[in-house]
Parts: C-alpha cells; sequence; structure tokens
C-alpha cells in the first residue's frame, strides 16, 4: 500500500468513495444487471423512526432482523451515528445497510479532514442519497436499503430528517417519519401524537410508542423483548451532539406506554 | 557561462541539500512535545485558517514546515492513505510509523530523482495510552525519519530552538505549562509569541476514537496568561515559504490572492 498521490487532475478531493474508487475498490458492490433475485433469503430489518423536538431530533430503530419467515438477529443495531451531529438509521437489506453506514460515516470523517471542516447539514444528506443511488442495482435483486438521515443543524439550530427512497431521491421531512416495512404503522401513531416543541421525554415516548405499534401489526418488526432485555434503539441529537438514550430510559418509557394502555383498559 | 559537462555526485546532493535546507530554515518553526495528558503540537502560524497540524487519523497527527502548498499535499495523501487503510483493515491497524515511513520513501524518491527537492519537513505523531508508547517522527527533507523522543522541533532555527526545549522540558507537564514551554522555545529570549500568532493542537491521551483536538485561540491565551487576543491585523493569511527575500523570485503562493504589503 502507498501513498495515494493524485495529480491535480485526477485527485479525487474529499470525497472517501471517490477515493475508494480510483484505487479499485468497489465498496457497494457491483452485480451484473442479467441476474434475478438472489436465490437466498435476504437477511432484512425493518421499523426506524424520526421525531423532530424541541431540542432536535430523536431517532429510534427495532432491533430485529428477518430472513425470509425466520428471525436472523434479535439484538441488530439500525440507528448509528453519521458523526457528531447527525445520525442514520437503516432499513432494508441488513448486510448492505450496514456496508452503507460504514461507508457513509468514512465518508463525512474523511471530508472533515481532507478539507479542515465538515460538511454542511445538507451536504451530508446529499452524500447519501448518492449513495443509496449507487445502490440501485443491488435494490433491484432484493438488496434494497432505505435510510433514514436526521440531525441537529447547527446553523439554522434546528432538528432535520430526510427521507429517502431506493433511486436516491432524497426528501426532507420537517416534522416526522418512519420507514420500513412497520413504517406505515409508525407514523400513523407518530402522526396522532405529534405536536411541536415536544420535550425531551414526550419525543422518546412517542417514538417508542410508534415503534410498538408497529411491532404489533408487523411480523418482521421487534417490539420491546423483557425477557432478554433487549429494546429499540433510540437516540437523541441536539446542539451537544448524538447521544443514545439507555436501555434503562427506553423500559421506562415502555412501561408507561403499558401503563397508560391499562388505565384505558385495553390489553397491553 | 557554460554547464559544466559533469556534477560530482556528491555536489549535486549537496547542493540539492543546501537549497531545501536554507528554504525550511527561513520557514516558521513548529514543535511538538509530550505531555501528561497526551501529545502537544505548537506552531508559529500567522494564518488562522491555512494550518501547519492537522489530524490524519484517530490517535495520529501531522505537522509540516516549509512550503505550504507541498507539505499539504503530503497531509493530503497522509489522510487518504490512513483512512483507506482503516476501511480495509481496521482503525487499530492505521499506525504512523507505517506513514511515516511512507512518507520518507516518497520525500526521498522525489530528493533523489527530481530536479527540486520538497522544502518540507513533516512530522507524525501518534499518542498512545501511556507516555512511554508516544510517538513522534520527524521526515526530512531527504527522506531521512528520526525517531524522536520527549520533543521534535522542524524548521526555523532548530538548534536553537531545540537547546531551549532540551533546557526547559519537563516530563509529565500538564497543558497549559507544556504550552508555555513550547511558546518559550519557538519564539526565544527576545519575543513572546502572542497567542493570534500561534497554531495549537493537541492529541488527547484518553479520548475515545478521534484524539485530535485544536485549540483556539481563547484556550489558548488563558493557559498562557495572555489577554483575549485582538482581531488580527490586516495583512492576508499567507502560509506558502514564509520569510520571503528581497532576491530571488517569490515562491508561488498557495492562497489566491496576492500578498500585499504590510501596515
Amino acid at each position: 500500500m502507498t501513498l495515494p498521490l493524485f495529480g491535480p487532475q485526477h485527485d479525487p478531493g474529499p470525497s472517501f468513495v471517490d477515493l475508494l474508487h480510483k484505487l479499485g475498490h468497489h465498496p457497494l458492490g457491483q452485480l451484473s444487471p442479467e441476474t434475478s433475485t438472489a436465490p437466498f433469503d435476504i437477511r432484512h430489518g425493518t421499523t426506524i423512526a424520526a421525531i423532530r423536538y424541541a431540542d432536535g431530533v430523536v431517532m429510534a430503530g427495532d432491533r430485529r432482523a428477518t430472513a425470509g419467515p425466520s428471525i436472523a438477529h434479535r439484538a441488530m443495531e439500525k440507528v448509528y451515528p453519521a458523526d457528531r451531529h447527525s445520525g442514520i438509521a437503516i432499513a432494508g437489506a441488513a448486510g448492505v445497510a450496514l456496508e452503507m453506514v460504514k461507508l457513509f460515516q468514512l465518508q463525512l470523517e474523511h471530508y472533515e479532514k481532507v478539507e479542515g471542516q465538515a460538511l454542511s447539514l445538507e451536504g451530508k444528506a446529499n452524500q447519501l442519497a448518492q449513495m443509496v443511488r449507487s445502490n440501485l442495482a443491488m435494490a433491484m435483486q432484493g438488496f434494497v436499503v432505505v435510510p433514514l438521515f436526521a440531525g441537529y443543524d447547527l446553523r439554522r439550530r434546528t432538528g432535520r430528517i430526510y427521507t429517502y427512497d431506493p433511486t436516491g431521491g432524497r426528501y426532507e421531512e420537517t416534522d416526522f417519519h418512519a420507514d420500513g416495512s412497520g413504517g406505515r404503522d409508525a407514523r400513523t401513531t407518530i402522526k396522532l401524537g405529534w405536536t411541536d416543541g415536544l420535550t425531551r421525554e414526550a419525543a422518546i415516548e412517542l417514538a417508542v410508542h410508534a415503534l410498538y405499534e408497529a411491532a404489533d401489526e408487523d411480523s418482521a418488526t421487534g417490539g420491546p423483548d423483557t425477557v432478554r432485555g433487549i429494546y429499540p434503539t433510540v437516540a437523541t441529537i441536539t446542539a451537544e451532539g448524538y447521544e443514545p438514550a439507555s436501555d434503562g430510559e427506553v423500559a421506562d418509557r415502555f412501561a408507561s406506554i403499558v401503563a397508560a394502555r391499562s388505565s384505558r383498559g385495553q390489553r397491553p | 557561462m557554460s554547464m559544466p559537462f559533469y556534477v560530482a555526485p556528491e555536489q549535486f546532493m549537496k547542493d540539492k541539500a543546501d537549497f531545501a535546507r536554507k528554504n525550511i530554515g527561513r520557514g516558521r518553526p513548529l514543535v511538538a512535545m509530550v505531555y501528561a495528558d497526551g501529545i502537544l503540537i505548537c506552531a508559529e502560524n500567522a494564518s488562522k485558517t491555512l494550518h501547519k497540524v492537522s489530524e490524519i487519523y484517530d490517535r495520529i497527527a501531522f505537522g509540516g514546515v516549509g512550503k505550504y502548498n507541498e507539505f499539504d499535499q503530503l497531509r493530503r495523501a497522509g489522510v487518504q492513505h490512513a483512512d483507506v487503510k482503516g476501511y480495509q483493515f481496521s482503525r487499530e491497524d492505521v499506525d504512523a510509523r507505517s506513514l511515516a515511513n511512507l512518507y520518507a520513501q516518497y520525500i526521498g524518491n522525489v530528493f533523489t530523482h527530481e530536479m527540486k527537492p520538497l522544502e518540507v519537513e513533516i512530522l507524525v505523531a501518534e499518542v498512545d495510552s501511556d507516555a512511554t508508547g508516544d510517538q513522534l517522527f520527524h521526515i526530512l527533507y531527504d527522506g531521512t525519519v528520526v525517531d524522536e523522543d520527549r520533543f521534535s522541533v522542524l524548521g526555523g532555527e532548530a538548534d536553537a530552538i531545540t537547546a531551549r526545549m532540551k533546557e526547559g522540558f519537563v516530563a509529565d507537564a500538564p497543558l497549559a505549562e507544556a504550552l508555555r514551554i513550547a511558546a518559550a522555545a519557538l519564539g526565544g529570549p527576545e519575543r513572546t509569541l502572542a497567542v493570534p500568532g500561534l497554531e495549537v493542537a493537541v492529541l488527547e491521551r484518553s479520548s475515545v476514537g478521534r484524539a485530535f483536538r485544536r485549540v483556539d485561540d481563547s484556550e489558548a491565551a488563558v493557559l498562557l496568561d495572555q489577554p483575549p487576543s485582538a482581531s488580527a491585523d490586516g495583512a492576508a493569511e499567507v502560509a506558502s515559504a514564509e520569510g520571503d527575500t528581497a532576491d530571488g523570485p517569490a515562491t508561488p503562493d498557495a492562497t489566491a490572492g496576492p500578498e500585499p504589503s504590510e501596515g
């Protein structure tokens, strides 16, 4: 391995993905267009959500990964810090999605080190859109990855949420969004509970409730596993940065959801 | 006067070495030292944006003196190398030693084979969880690598600064004292370097993940017990071969604009 010294016309600039291509790596893989759907069960990951609140954004994801009808993984992490003030949540084919998260994190770090300053939040969202777009061939074969990107915009001093479709289309949501096989149920739950200026506790509870409802309706979404102590991944992103919520706190939020349902006479 | 048919190799190399040394010696110096909580890197730098000290990887930092566009190109290559290596293998596999060797190879090659040597001196520093494991690699204009202990001095009047560091160095110093020692060594007995003219960064031992941190002017002022700095003077920020001479052409500038007159 040598020092990658490029002439000024060939320098890939601060793009880590372009640097890898120039060096002959193909991180998100290449599939020939002739192959049809994969002959094996692709491991999929499922419900993710992001909610804007008073101090920033809350991101949450369930823990289940399925491969066809089986549960492939019970404690999969689907929410990751992209960098200090942003987070990425993934739904879709787990292996490719995790590779995309890793590449995205490296892309942001690389840009910051080469340029001497971090990308703007919108720049980060754009970079992720390009990565999703470059995965389209794989997506057509069943290895679809749909991320959810959210962060705290230090210039505008507000949380911002971006969602994507498999072609790399990027959509900014003003208030909240949820994706994955349980996405619709989660979105409806959030829609009914969202108000502007939610507190941190209320936002986390709303996110956790949304995942709970999604798990209730979608077999591919995992609910809280009190037996093993596995709860959804929840993280807040504010001016102070990305901060995961502890399992204890998430467990408490579930407990209060369950209590509220019991008090209404519903069985939890 | 006609060109001589034959130049002795020793003479040829000596001319190149003299050329590089002279130009590096005219530039402003940089000092790195091991302190209690990590490695401090301090450079005399009039610019707030054209950095001489930068992050390479989690526990690795870069320092350069001499011709800005030349060492900045090396900095970028270092970041690119480190990120690709960390991606291919793992983050823990990226180390300063192998990067220092790559720099030495390249710089040495240019010194021997190209018309003009690189007028740069490079520092690659890596912080460890314990001070005894900290590493400072100093790469010279001809590709020589020196594995330094406790502190390293680049550029400027290196001998005088090294003597001052030898005398003033204190092992396990807290950041404020370390910065004071470094700034005093850089400035010398006649001058006290003011915070706006200093670029300060640290690699913090206790960090998880990225250990590099720039020390901004207000923090540096507090550490050095100086009054909060006034706004920078009107001179534009130029970090190309500093200390330009009256004779000879000006070395190509790394910045976009022309250098304005002082005052």
